[in-house]
């Protein structure tokens, strides 16, 4: 009987053991020094498809309270919904600044990344950006985005691609802008990408899409559009869960 | 004796007689067949579908929602596919569009993709154990199960089980497919997609049968010691060769090497450095639309296609470069590099200019002395082991068939048959991940080299891989989307021998064969005017304003440029439409300014083309100042009608156009070029 017994209470101990919280071996490494602030230096407000690894690194700087940079402060990262930081933790360069790398979560939508330091009287610093996850539908969206309308919806040229935005007397609105998109419906959208400006009375300058672009097509970029967007859409119509 | 007396009453009390022993056997048969629900009852799939009923209550439509659900297991059989799936059991909401806000699993619905969930079921795409019931069979992220979830990161493999086609929507899968054609993996390694020929590499590793006369030893050790310190975009991986494995495999190259037909030196043309001339030379020919140079930041610039030139100078012996420059294919028979028929100067010139790009570090240090017959035929050894000649044509050694492991089903190997290296998470997708990035740390006895990938990349070749399953070979051929046949198209006769010397098929497409960086030439003969296109082969110039890589000049002679021309406006002529079934005669003024009106309004060509360079600024578009002279009319009015006829993949949006304005607007167009006056008072 107190055999049993025994050997109940050391499996029981066993588990509680295996199951204490992972990763809660040695700590990130100690600061050498503190700052005041913690800015972006690239990488927030990507996107990429969901679960893979973005593009560009996320770089962090630490700064004093005169915005020079801090080198050797320790600067940890948190990352929701299934997101990953790599490496979670580090110090700060000579330059004052840590590069990581994010991998996005399955599901796809916005994923918080926090970044936080300590400053001398160890009062927590965070910053925070957001990392847009895209699902199959939206991807494609991407895709298509990048072969017919990026050229002009985009004002920003790259090595690679000129932008057309400045050689258009209307000017199209870039995809992230939710403050004008969001509050177009899905039926407009639709609308001006299958029929183009002219059939709506807006300009000409935007094509119709309608016999280049399949239906599926169109509604993997209205899906993209709908993903992208700065502020966040939030479909109408839901009764949204408080979860 | 009490104890007995008690049991015969008990017995008696059930059973006493047949009346009571029916009910008696009733009420146990009732207490069986309750247990079978109640243990359902404290089930996990249970305890989600009372989470997922009361989630349901607080919603608009809790009415629409609960007579749709479906409680109790859930099942999707799909024989012809062998798909038996239970994980609509648990995720209940798979297709409740309305639920989009909810986050928390397994409520939530499946996001939009293109095909019907009950026609695949789950485990096509995701993998995982569609039989099982609980939660942690049906995932299984544990070690030990053999078909765990696939994770996110490499869902599109999932689209390549069927689809061997490029398809828009998959990035990811399709750079992993370019890659490990790219990147030679299956030059050593076959990989034959499911009822589809083996794929074949796209890499083009030199010949090294002749490689004493283009290259030093010390060259050659120096690359194979670090193929990357010579040239950053280097595809070659590297071995991890001992210094004296370099330097023996080095010895025994150069002396399996040949001579081969060089013309005779007192023909070659010495280099002349003029580095301002020089360069003009490089950029005329548009040499960078192929080969990189990495400038003084550090960025590369130029194309993929040939190897990188940046340092060129340190590798190749200038009898060898003037040779090449003149005549690539007596060196290298495949080469996708053309012959340009540069004049004895340009030719100086431009060797003079390439030999200056050296790198003094890249040398320094490599000090080898004559080589024994000992180290000649350990280096021969070596190369026979190391499968060099898997990619390399080499003297004295055959090509190994199957030199390393088929990967046709690499994506349903099994976990027990691999061997992991320690730190390696036990998947399949960790391990081929862990294999492709660091090769070396599963053993130092693997044969299998170091490349020097992106993480981007390695996914994608993660992704290329796990779409070679046993499931693919399996699926029924209706269902499998066969990839574009690469087709074997040999253009005959004398223009034929002069596309193959300009690798044309490099950067067009002809008939299905041929690359993807500039048009399709299939109906180019129904397209062109035969006096513009004599005198762009004479002499291309830009097309495209906002295009980096561009058509070179290849110096051909008149009677070449009628040559090709002639067979490009016979040969390649479209069936959908006569060639002379649209006259620029038959053109009033009236009908050019009506085009004018719609070019301008109605369809706004102005954003992205240029008819007059004074006011039109679009540049997504080619130019079209000079349409009059280069387009046909009957072409023209097509192409405007459906630019997606002729041009299959073509950005330009089709308008749905009528007649009569395609029709106009082609007037207004072939009215564009300049006047003949204007261009007889230019010559
Ligand atoms: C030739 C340039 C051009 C291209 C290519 C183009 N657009 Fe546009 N687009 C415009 C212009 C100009 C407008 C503004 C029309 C107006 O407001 O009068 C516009 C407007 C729109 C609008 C309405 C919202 C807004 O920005 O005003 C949507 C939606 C849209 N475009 C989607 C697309 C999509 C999707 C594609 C690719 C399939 C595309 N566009 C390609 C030029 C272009």
């Amino acid at each position: 009987m107190t055999r049993w017994h025994l050997t109940a209470v050391l499996s029981v101990l066993g588990l509680a053991t295996n199951c204490g919280p992972k990763g809660a071996g040695p700590k990130g490494p100690e600061a050498k020094a503190y700052g005041a602030a913690l800015v972006e230096v690239s990488g927030g407000k990507q996107v990429a498809a969901i679960g893979t690894t973005l593009d560009q690194p996320l770089v962090v700087q630490v700064n004093d309270a005169q915005g020079g940079a801090v080198a050797g402060a320790a600067v940890s990262f948190r990352a929701g919904g299934g997101a990953t930081v790599i490496p979670p933790e580090g110090l700060t360069g000579n330059d004052g600044q840590l590069t990581v790398s994010v991998a996005l979560g399955g599901v796809a939508g916005r994923y918080q990344v926090t970044a936080i330091t300590r400053d001398k009287a160890g009062k927590t610093i965070e910053w925070r950006t957001e990392e847009i996850a895209l699902g199959y539908q939206q991807n494609l969206g991407r895709q298509l985005n990048d072969r017919y309308c990026s050229r002009c919806h985009d004002p920003e040229s790259t090595a690679e691609r000129v932008s057309n935005h400045d050689n258009l007397n209307a000017k199209p609105h870039a995809f992230t802008d939710g403050a004008f998109l969001n509050n177009v419906s899905d039926a407009d959208l639709t609308s001006i990408i299958t029929h183009g400006g002219a059939a709506l009375n807006k300009s000409p300058e935007m094509p119709p899409y309608g016999g280049t672009l399949g239906k599926a097509d169109i509604e993997a970029l209205m899906a993209y559009i709908r993903a992208v967007a700065d502020p966040p859409y939030r479909l109408k119509g839901l009764v949204y869960a408080s979860n | 004796m009490d104890l007995r007396r008690k049991v015969a009453a008990a017995w008696a009390f059930l059973f006493g007689d047949s009346a009571r022993a029916f009910g008696t056997l009733s009420l146990v048969l009732v207490a069986c067949l309750a247990v079978v629900p109640a243990k359902d009852h404290f089930r996990e799939w249970s305890r989600y579908q009372t989470r997922y009923l009361r989630l349901i209550r607080q919603r608009g439509d809790a009415a629409t929602l609960q007579r749709r659900f479906q409680p109790g297991l859930q099942q999707t059989w799909l024989p012809e596919l062998g798909v038996v799936d239970r994980c609509t059991t648990c995720h209940v909401a798979m297709k409740e569009t309305s639920l989009a806000d909810v986050s928390t699993q397994p409520f939530r619905p499946h996001p939009a993709i293109p095909h019907s969930l009950n026609e695949f079921g789950c485990v096509m795409c995701h993998r995982g154990q569609g039989a099982a019931t609980t939660v942690e069979e049906a995932h299984s992220s544990t070690k030990a199960w053999e078909q765990p979830v696939l994770p996110a990161r490499y869902f599109e493999a999932s689209c390549g089980q069927c689809h061997q086609n490029s398809l828009t929507g998959t990035p990811q899968l399709n750079l992993g497919r370019k890659l490990l054609a790219r990147y030679g993996c299956v030059s050593c390694h076959a990989l034959r997609t499911a009822g589809a020929a083996r794929m074949m590499p796209t890499n083009e590793p030199p010949p090294l049968t002749h490689v004493a006369r283009k290259t030093t030893r010390e060259w050659i050790y120096a690359w194979l010691k670090n193929p990357q310190a010579y040239s950053v975009s280097a595809t070659m991986p590297d071995f991890k060769l001992s210094d004296a494995d370099a330097r023996d495999i080095s010895a025994f190259l150069i002396d399996q090497s040949t001579p081969y037909q060089q013309p005779d030196a007192s023909k070659s043309s010495s280099a002349a450095a003029d580095a301002q001339e020089g360069a003009s030379v490089y950029g005329e020919s548009f040499c960078a639309s192929c080969h990189a140079v990495q400038n003084a930041a550090g960025l590369m610039v130029g194309g993929d296609v040939g190897p990188e030139l940046t340092r060129i100078g340190s590798k190749v012996k200038p009898e060898w470069l003037g040779t090449w420059l003149r005549e690539p294919k007596l060196y290298a028979p495949h080469t996708a590099m053309p012959r340009y028929r540069f004049s004895e100067k340009q030719l100086g010139l431009l060797a003079g200019f390439l030999e200056a790009k050296t790198d003094s570090d890249l040398l320094a240090n490599v000090h080898l002395d004559a080589a024994t017959k000992e180290q000649i035929a350990h280096g021969k050894a070596l190369v026979n082991e190391r499968g060099c000649a898997s990619c390399h044509e080499l003297n004295g050694i055959k090509k190994p068939d199957n030199f390393a492991p088929d990967l046709s089903v690499a994506g349903s190997r099994s976990l027990a048959k691999i061997v992991f290296a320690p730190g390696v998470p036990h998947t399949l997708p960790d391990y081929l991940a862990a294999k492709i990035r660091q090769p070396s740390a599963f053993g130092s006895a693997l044969k299998m080299p170091q490349y020097n990938l992106t993480p981007v990349q390695v996914d994608a070749l993660v992704t290329g891989l796990l779409a070679q399953t046993e499931r693919a070979e399996a699926i029924p051929a209706v269902l499998r989307v066969a990839g574009t046949p690469v087709l074997k198209y040999d253009p005959a006769g004398k223009a034929g021998k002069l596309m193959q010397d300009m690798q044309c098929f490099s950067c067009h497409a002809i008939n299905g064969r041929g690359g993807d960086m500039a048009p399709d030439l299939t109906w180019e003969g129904s397209a062109v005017q035969r006096a513009w296109l004599l005198t762009f082969l004479k002499n291309p110039n830009t097309l495209r304003p906002a295009l980096i890589r561009r058509m070179p000049r290849f110096n051909l002679t008149d009677a070449e440029a009628q040559t090709l021309t002639d067979y490009i406006l016979t040969a390649y002529q479209t069936p959908a439409f006569d060639a002379d079934s649209l006259d620029s005669a038959s053109f009033t003024a009236e009908d050019r300014e009506r085009g004018r009106q719609l070019f301008y309004s109605k369809y706004a060509c102005q954003s992205c083309h240029i008819v007059d360079a004074q006011n039109d600024k679009g540049y997504v578009g080619p130019t079209l100042t000079e349409i009059g002279a280069k387009g046909t009319p009957a072409w023209t009015f097509h192409y405007l009608k459906n630019p997606q006829l002729l041009r299959p993949g073509n950005i330009e949006p089709n308008q749905s156009m009528s007649d009569a304005d395609a029709r106009a607007l082609t007037a207004f167009l072939m009215a564009q070029k300049k006047a003949p006056a204007q261009e007889a008072a230019k010559k």
